[in-house]
């Protein structure tokens, strides 16, 4: 058990510390990576929290496990809203999520948005991943602090 | 079969293997970014100390404690308070020096390294460096200027995990230049 303040700060000096080191044009390789790093933890995440849980029965039964007990473990609350087209479009919706809530709620900081959520993005594909499903995650931030997780299923 | 999570307690607390999972993966990014063990050392060590500045008001706002009058009651207040309410675990403080200025802190199970195996070829990695980092940014915060260093690991194969801290100078306030 850590506390959650170290988790935070882990994370905004990881976000920090890549973005230090990135040249200009990098920008888009600093996000890259922090999404790998995300899509590690992810990976290794489910693999343990999967041990003693039953097999799922398709897959809206395993976007209920991220949007509930995986949401529940990283980040201590459900994900509020989760949507689907039926045809391989989730939309995740959190109204408070947890990495933005210490940004100020205006528009002002809303450029710095995206490099605090390519790491969670990163979780959500690596877990999937290791669950057998294949996606693409991106997120989107409206107003802040709530944000919207798509995931688009690449199949065959 | 139920597939409900254990909820904890405490509700400042997280999962255990998120954090240790995710200073894992931080690591490993470190590794293929700098192909270096002393360069990733440093890097580690400079994220703590960026991490510590923060922690330190954190901690002074939690944990209600007073000034210090002397080094061993800091050591004391590092392991018994601090490492107990961020970690979880409480490190034996041994091998003072006779001037009182250095001690040892001995970790027995060290959270950050769980689940981990140094592959070979890394013997110069000191993988938990971020340690040093934050106790030095954090007690830099309250003026006082020590070393830290890690002096066993047991990832290297020895028997316990020591960081020592030694105590250099007390900071003074620096009143920027004009201002006074």
């Amino acid at each position: 058990m850590a506390d959650e303040i170290l988790f935070e700060l882990l994370h905004m000096e990881i976000v920090g510390h890549l973005q230090r080191n990135a040249q200009k044009d990098e920008q888009d390789q600093c996000i890259a990576k922090l999404e790998s790093i995300g899509f590690r933890i992810g990976q290794s995440l489910a693999e343990r929290f999967t041990r003693d849980c039953s097999r799922f029965k398709d897959e809206l039964d395993t976007m209920k496990f991220v949007c509930k007990d995986f949401w529940n473990t990283v980040y201590k609350k459900q994900i509020d809203n989760l949507r689907t087209n039926h045809q391989g479009v989730y939309v995740l919706q959190d109204n408070r999520f947890r990495f933005l809530t210490h940004i100020s709620n205006g528009k002002q900081y809303m450029e710095a948005a995206p490099k605090y959520l390519a790491l969670p993005c990163g979780m959500i594909r690596g877990a999937l991943a290791n669950l057998g499903v294949n996606c693409v995650v991106t997120a989107e931030v409206s107003t802040m602090p709530a944000c919207k997780f798509q995931i688009q299923i690449q199949r065959g | 079969m139920s597939r409900q999570t254990a909820r904890t307690g405490d509700p400042r607390k997280v999962n255990g293997e998120l954090f240790t999972l995710t200073y894992g993966a931080l690591v490993a990014q470190l590794l293929r970014d700098y192909e270096d063990d002393e360069e990733v050392n440093k890097q580690l060590e400079k994220m703590g100390y960026n991490i510590g500045v923060r922690l330190i008001e954190d901690f002074l706002a939690r944990s209600n404690t007073g000034r210090c009058n002397d080094f061993r009651e800091t050591s004391d207040i590092i392991s018994r308070l601090g490492f107990k309410m961020y970690l979880g675990i409480t490190p034996v403080i041994s091998n003072w020096s006779p001037a009182g200025d250095e001690f040892s802190l001995l970790i027995e199970n060290n959270p950050l390294s769980d689940f981990v195996e140094l592959p070979e070829g890394h013997s110069a990695l000191n993988y938990s460096n971020i340690l040093c980092g934050v106790l030095k940014g954090a007690l830099e915060m309250i003026q006082m200027d020590v070393d830290v260093w890690f002096v066993q690991d047991q990832l290297k194969g020895d028997n316990i995990t020591e960081i020592r801290l030694k105590f250099n100078k007390r900071l003074e306030d620096a009143v920027p230049a004009g201002e006074d």
